[in-house]
């Protein structure tokens, strides 16, 4: 059984007759069930991924394929498509059915992309370990024992064990980069309003971004630009044109890169990031670009910050998760109040619990100044320093996450550890720029470092491109 | 005496707080309809149920009407907007929240002018209006221990009118309302229809010591279903509450609920809890701009407020003010007038005839100006008809009217067609009388012997000769100068 890392090999090959689309789900299918134990997947769309193989094989045969023909992909349950559970990994939605496909799916399946199965992830997006799951936690396939990262744990171990070739998370705070760096594959988080939310459930509407999982930045491109643009049903969405990203990947430039200092003196740190973050340093300056080291003075804020603003507009997005319409409603209620209580404090897990009542105190009238109104003023500061740097550099580098893949339980006791893990990819999400986590090299355990660049808003094709040059040499040299 | 003296020396402080619907076709941030009537959730698109994954998208149209409101009451536009949320939990609200406007209402400051058809005309000043959605609305299931929600009203757009706390008394609250009413439905913004709750009031009263100049604890009263219920509310809470202060009580901040069976208000028995609606700005609705070609073009599609058709009638047709106001009562009333009297310049007979024949017509029928196929230019020709004697009102209005609205034919051929035409030409009319007065010679010497009345039955005859189409004015002259 060969196993295919980029849609090019599998269009090749599907070409010279080597294998069909079916075949190729058939082959997805096998892993799938191979390694549940890794709890992936919160639901396999078996039939439906292979009849829909079969109408892409015969597109094929005719010559009237999608771009996407071949790519077979998973979807975080966060993301609507039609006709499909929607859980998002939470009691609450316990039978709920989503009545419309999300837009940037829509685009994928336009292009004839086969979804194969709705991926676990943390309860409502809110985790970095895939622990908070209703349905248990992820597994991460580099080390039996480890968390996969979260929240798009699912998605990430999907992509990293070969059960599908490309996956779709969201990224509010950096639940795409990060478990793409445990778990050693491309983790990309788009400019924020890059690509339509119409259809992502929400977290944290100012943050939330659809993200991608992938071996390669040219599949991780191709879905970008197919995906990213403006759309009809999502006002916030840019109307900033989209570039034919795909098309715009070869690199030989020598650029400005800033790293900032405090990361790597951060006491959250360890060796093994640190040095492979070191040592991309170095190559970076023998590959010929300027490496500079610059300060950021707000790395203390980015955390606050992003759990006050996060939490508020969570709070309010989970609302409408009361037990009248859909989804979860207790049985023990007497009244109106009760059957709030109940429904939400039974069906909501503890994480989500915490992130609920923390957004409504940041929000309460009380404390609405000193909490929510003074981390929109930080936010806006983190912004403009990060974007300040930008002006000056082309590329922010910096750890994606300061540890490798951590036990599983390891910090599952204390929210707060937990929280350290989002502590390099919060700034990006504030900031609303891109970034994206690619693999850089292993600790000696073998799992997976992950080192994070950041461009300006709306430089995706510099940020990709460059990401290719960095992973291409490396693999040559 | 001591009492009345007492109860005179409070003021009531007055501020309304007016829900309109708007009358889009789809709702403000989704496509289904904005429907009445329909059985429930059938307008139920998975945006209005906020279904997750679902985003709101502003409806544009929604967004002009509530500009359009602005301009007719002087307010100032809001140039850079965006939407808040609202957050409380209650089963009609579908997201647990309530997309509205806090920060930045649309129309900012304003009034709206009552009482100008008097000597003592009004501003009633606004605080401002905002735009928000709807909620659904809950059903008690008769003869069962639960409650069923109706979604089909869940985001069906709204303009929220606040006035500033300045109304003194029910009357002007009345008279406030009436012209609101008077006004979104000239504007085409919205049917007005209080008992089908698309306008609805609530209203917040105080009094104080007449000279003092700090508000007392307002009383909110909701459950207000007509204009009279309104000023009925106003009215008892202000006995209500000076009733109690001259007791000595304190008066509570709270909602009260109007009873219109007992004419009374009564507290909502409900845990009275500080609601914190914790608003924040929607981040799923961008932020919008309304610049000024924007507000030009609604300025030009705008239709014409019943007071500017007011201020029209009573300046440049010189009708007098209660006519005007009669006739700017309803739209279709002031469009006919208006449409009318470019065809005529009997502006006043105009007016006669809208108020007299038509509007009785209407009643006894049970029908509506619109449904009829009446044009300006036809009442005009009825008008003129009679204005230059081509046939008498009695005819115009017994005979002719009826025909025009049966048929929609033009009054002066229905005149000709069927026979009605006066006759004014002695030439015709004299052999006619004299072979009246011929046939009844007898009578002839009567009447010149004194008996004078007989010029009635001499009428009479001619008439019935001339199948009621002789000219009686010029019929009575002939008579007169014959008989002489």
């Amino acid at each position: 059984m060969k196993t295919y890392r980029s849609l090019a090999e599998i269009q090749k090959a599907i070409a010279s007759g080597n294998i069909t689309c079916k075949q190729l789900v058939e082959q997805y299918l096998q892993v799938i069930n191979e390694k549940s134990h890794l709890n992936v997947f919160l639901e396999v769309f078996a039939e439906e991924a292979i009849a829909k193989a079969d109408v892409v094989d015969e597109k094929i045969r005719a010559g009237r394929q999608g771009r996407l023909a071949g790519m077979v992909i998973s979807l975080k349950d966060v993301l609507c498509y039609k006709g499909h559970r929607l859980q998002a990994g939470s009691r609450i939605l316990e039978g709920f059915v989503s009545q419309f496909t999300g837009t940037a799916v829509q685009r994928l399946l336009d292009e004839d992309a086969i979804v194969i199965g709705r991926t676990n992830c943390d309860e409502f997006a809110m985790g970095s370990s895939s622990e908070n799951s209703a349905y248990g936690p992820v597994v991460n396939a580099a080390g039996e024992k480890r968390v996969p990262g979260g929240s798009s744990g699912g998605s990430a171990v999907s992509v990293q064990s070969d059960m599908c070739l490309l996956s779709l998370g969201t990224d509010t705070g950096g639940s795409v980069r990060q478990p793409a760096s445990f778990c050693g594959i491309v983790g990309y988080k788009p400019t924020y309003s890059r690509i339509s939310r119409y259809g992502l459930l929400a977290y944290a509407s100012s943050f939330d971004t659809i993200g991608t999982f992938a071996h390669t930045i040219e599949d991780t491109a191709l879905t970008l630009e197919i995906m990213a643009g403006h759309d009809d049903y999502d006002s916030t969405v840019s109307h900033e044109p989209v570039l034919p990203y795909s098309t715009l990947l070869s690199n030989n430039k020598k650029y400005k890169i800033a790293y900032l200092k405090e990361p790597l003196a951060s006491p959250e740190i360890s060796a093994p990031v640190k040095g492979a973050v070191e040592d991309a340093i170095t190559w970076l300056k023998n590959d010929g670009h300027t490496v500079e080291p610059v300060e950021f003075n707000y790395l203390d804020y980015v955390l606050p910050t992003y759990y006050i603003l996060t939490t508020a507009e969570a709070s309010s997005n989970l609302s409408r998760y009361d037990g009248v319409k859909y989804g979860y409603r207790s049985k023990s209620h007497v009244n109106l109040e009760t059957m709030y209580k109940k429904s939400r404090s039974e069906a909501f897990g503890k994480e989500v619990q915490r992130r609920i009542l923390l957004g409504t105190f940041v929000l309460s009238a009380s404390y609405y100044d000193a909490f929510y109104t003074k981390a929109l003023k930080a936010r806006k500061l983190i912004q403009q320093a990060t974007r300040d740097i930008l002006k000056e550099y082309d590329f922010i580098i910096l750890p994606t996450s300061p540890t490798v893949a951590f036990k599983l339980g390891e910090h599952t006791k204390n929210p707060l550890e937990m929280y350290l893990a989002d502590l390099f990819t919060v700034q990006a999400s504030v900031a609303g720029v891109p970034a994206i986590s690619i693999p850089y090299g292993e600790d000696n355990e073998g799992m997976p470092i992950g080192l994070q660049l950041i461009a300006d808003a709306f430089q995706e094709e510099k940020l990709l491109a460059f990401s290719r040059h960095i992973l291409n040499a490396r693999k040559k040299g | 005496m001591s009492d009345l003296k007492d109860k005179n020396s409070f003021e009531a402080v007055i501020g309304l707080e007016v829900h309109v619907q708007l009358q889009t076709k789809s709702k403000v941030f989704s496509p289904d309809a904005n429907k009445f009537g329909s059985e429930p959730n059938q307008h139920i698109h998975v945006i209005s149920l906020g279904h997750p994954g679902s985003m709101p998208k502003l409806n544009k149209k929604a967004l002009e009407y509530a500009i359009e409101m602005g301009l007719a009451c002087h307010s100032e536009i809001g140039r850079y907007n965006f939407f808040d949320r609202k957050n409380y939990f209650y089963p009609d609200l579908p997201k647990g929240y309530q997309v509205t406007q806090d920060k930045t209402p649309i129309c900012k400051g304003g009034y709206v002018e009552i009482g100008f058809d008097t000597n003592t005309p009004k501003k009633i000043m606004l605080h401002k209006i905002h735009m928000e959605e709807d909620a659904g609305k809950l059903m008690h299931v008769d003869g069962k221990d639960i409650s069923a929600v109706d979604y089909n009203r869940a985001g069906v757009p709204l303009i929220e009118i606040v006035t500033d706390p300045m109304i003194t008394s029910s009357q002007d609250a009345g008279a406030f309302l009436t012209e609101i009413r008077k006004m979104v439905r000239f504007l085409g913004i919205s049917d007005g229809h209080m008992e089908e709750g698309s306008l609805r009031c609530d209203a917040n009263v105080s009094i104080r010591k007449k000279g003092v100049t700090t508000l007392g604890n307002k009383v909110e009263v909701k459950n207000l279903n007509s204009i009279r219920y309104v000023q009925k509310a106003i009215e008892v809470e202000i006995e209500r509450q000076t009733n109690l202060t001259l007791q000595g009580k304190k008066i509570i901040s709270e909602t009260r609920l109007f009873d219109p069976e007992k004419n009374q208000t009564y507290g909502m028995r409900m845990k009275e809890e500080l609601n914190d609606y914790r608003y924040f700005p929607e981040p799923d609705l961008a932020p919008f701009v309304v610049d000024d070609t924007m507000l030009d073009d609604i300025r030009k599609k705008m239709a014409k407020l019943p007071r500017q058709y007011y201020d029209d009638f009573t300046q440049k047709y010189g009708l007098p003010a209660y006519d005007a106001l009669v006739i700017t009562e309803k739209r279709d009333f002031a469009h006919l007038f208006e449409e009318t009297v470019a065809h005529t310049t009997c502006y006043k007979q105009v007016s006669n005839w809208l108020m007299g024949p038509i509007k009785s017509y209407l009643k006894e029928n049970g029908t509506s100006l619109r449904k009829l196929s009446l044009t300006g230019a036809m009442l005009a020709d009825l008008v003129n008809l009679v204005e230059k004697g081509t046939v008498s009102y009695t005819v115009a209005c017994q005979n002719i009217f009826p025909e025009v609205i049966k048929t929609g034919k033009a009054p002066h051929d229905i005149a000709h067609d069927m026979n009605l035409v006066q006759e004014s030409d002695s030439d015709v009319l004299m052999p006619v009388i004299k072979e009246v007065l011929a046939q009844n010679a007898d009578k002839v010497a009567m009447y010149k012997s004194g008996k004078k009345g007989l010029l009635g039955m001499f009428m009479g005859e001619v008439m019935k000769k001339t199948n009621g189409k002789a000219d009686p004015k010029l019929t009575n002259q002939l008579l007169v100068e014959s008989l002489a």
